[in-house]
């Protein structure tokens, strides 16, 4: 692993990160975090295999740790009973409409997979095995992403989506 | 038409580009006749193109120095070794000779193992002193419930703690040494239930006498003196039983009731 490859990773792994977390000081923590467990891991890494999808992998991972360490639960219950998230967001409608915000009421999942196909235009398989899930969660978690962001945009039928999970 | 169904996936991967040429056109025509599939799948490249304008900014920002620093290895950073393969590890001769210990050891073990009391055995009888100490510790400073049976029902206690114990237990009576019976109670032991009887001097010093029955090896011990922290802890087996007087009081004070106690319990 050289310097030059991964400084020129640096700024898709901020990228990635400001997007995934929307704060600024979060982000370029988590990207500190990230690569100095690279580091640390140096042995992991397979010469010759993609150095970018190595580093997501534990971004994605480190991430993981952190939602699970603050408290138990931060995973949505199952990702087909939400069609929207449950905020009170009836005062939202122009702040709903800007795509930064409609991002952040994605889930962390649907969230992750969508920022890896757009912004680093990752394949399905590599996203696959970057998050360590199959190709068929890729595409599910794709396409429900998506389709709620297209919702929450729209403005529209946001909270008639709304289910009651008893 | 011979083509595959269009499924959610095509569409997906016509909103990404990364079909074949083919199916991309097969792809194309399918959304020709669905204008709603059509706006959907549009409205997602949007969304995509969205992101990138938000985004591709943070490309363009210097890097703060502690990031790029990063680039090379930290200094002193805790650089973890590789795990090396198994057959690497486990060289025929540490294989060797890790079966060669295996057989001596067994062997050994086998020769003396009617010898010496099992491994079990003395990890069960030697926190004996510890755990009387810990339950001294916890409950003799309780000024309300210091017992779970007071001593003004000692019929009852007596009764309660034998039947739970499986065995007669009886509290000894220490009244000339100036400790009054307080009460009991009922703990877990290592395996089961065991008994504490608590007592208290006129000024207030409080003595516990803990009584087990998980003693296995039936050898009887002669006293012994043990102190964890502020406790001070005489104990001694007697057939099966375990017996742990444990105070806060000094050394000389605690062997003479120890004794005291010793000459009540009933000899069989």
């Amino acid at each position: 692993m050289d310097s030059r490859a991964i400084l020129a990773e640096i700024p898709r792994l901020r990228r990635y990160a400001r997007a995934m977390l929307g704060d600024r000081a979060a982000a370029d923590d988590l990207v500190q975090d990230t690569l100095e467990r690279a580091w640390s891991r140096l042995f992991q890494w397979r010469p010759g295999s993609d150095m970018r999808a190595w580093l997501f992998g534990i971004m994605h991972n480190l991430r993981v740790d952190q939602l699970r360490r603050p408290k138990l639960a931060t995973q949505s219950i199952d990702e087909d009973d939400f069609d929207v998230p449950t905020r009170p967001t009836q005062t939202d409608e122009l702040e709903l409409r800007d795509i930064e915000s409609a991002l952040n009421h994605l889930p962390d999942e649907q969230r992750e997979v969508l920022l890896l196909v757009a912004l680093e235009e990752m394949g399905y398989a590599d996203i696959a095995t970057t998050l360590g899930i199959p190709v068929g969660t890729v595409m599910s978690r794709l396409s429900r992403g998506r389709e709620r962001l297209r919702l929450i945009m729209n403005g529209d039928n946001a909270n008639a989506r709304l289910r009651v999970v008893r | 038409m011979s083509a595959l169904p269009i499924t959610e996936a095509d569409l997906q991967a016509w909103v990404d580009a990364a079909l074949p040429e083919a199916r991309r056109a097969e792809v194309e025509d399918w959304l020709a006749a669905q204008p709603a599939e059509a706006e959907r799948v549009r409205a997602y490249r949007e969304q995509k193109q969205a992101l990138r304008s938000l985004f591709d900014p943070v490309l363009d920002e210097p890097l703060p120095e502690n990031l790029s620093a990063l680039a090379s290895p930290p200094p002193g950073a805790a650089i973890e070794r590789p795990p090396k393969p198994l057959l690497e590890r486990w060289s025929l001769q540490r294989f060797a000779a890790g079966v060669l210990i295996a057989l001596v050891s067994g062997l050994a073990g086998w020769m003396v193992h009617d010898r010496y009391p099992s491994a079990e055995n003395l990890a069960r009888t030697s926190p004996l002193p510890h755990q009387a100490a810990v339950a001294h510790a916890v409950f003799s400073p309780d000024v309300r419930r210091p017992v779970e049976v007071g001593a003004e029902n000692e019929d009852q206690l007596v009764a309660w703690l034998s039947k739970r114990l499986g065995t007669p237990v009886r509290p000894p009576k220490l009244g000339s040494l100036g400790f009054e019976l307080i009460g009991g109670r009922l703990l877990p032991g290592n395996s089961g239930p065991v008994a504490q009887f608590m007592y208290q001097d006129a000024t207030g010093q409080r003595l516990t006498l803990y009584v087990s029955t998980e003693n296995a090896t039936n050898q009887d011990t002669a006293f012994r003196f043990a102190k964890e922290g502020q406790v001070n802890v005489f104990y001694w087996i007697d057939g099966k039983f375990g017996y742990a007087l444990s105070a806060g009081i000094d050394k000389g004070k605690l062997a003479r009731i120890a004794t005291a106690v010793y000459d009540q319990l009933d000899r069989k």
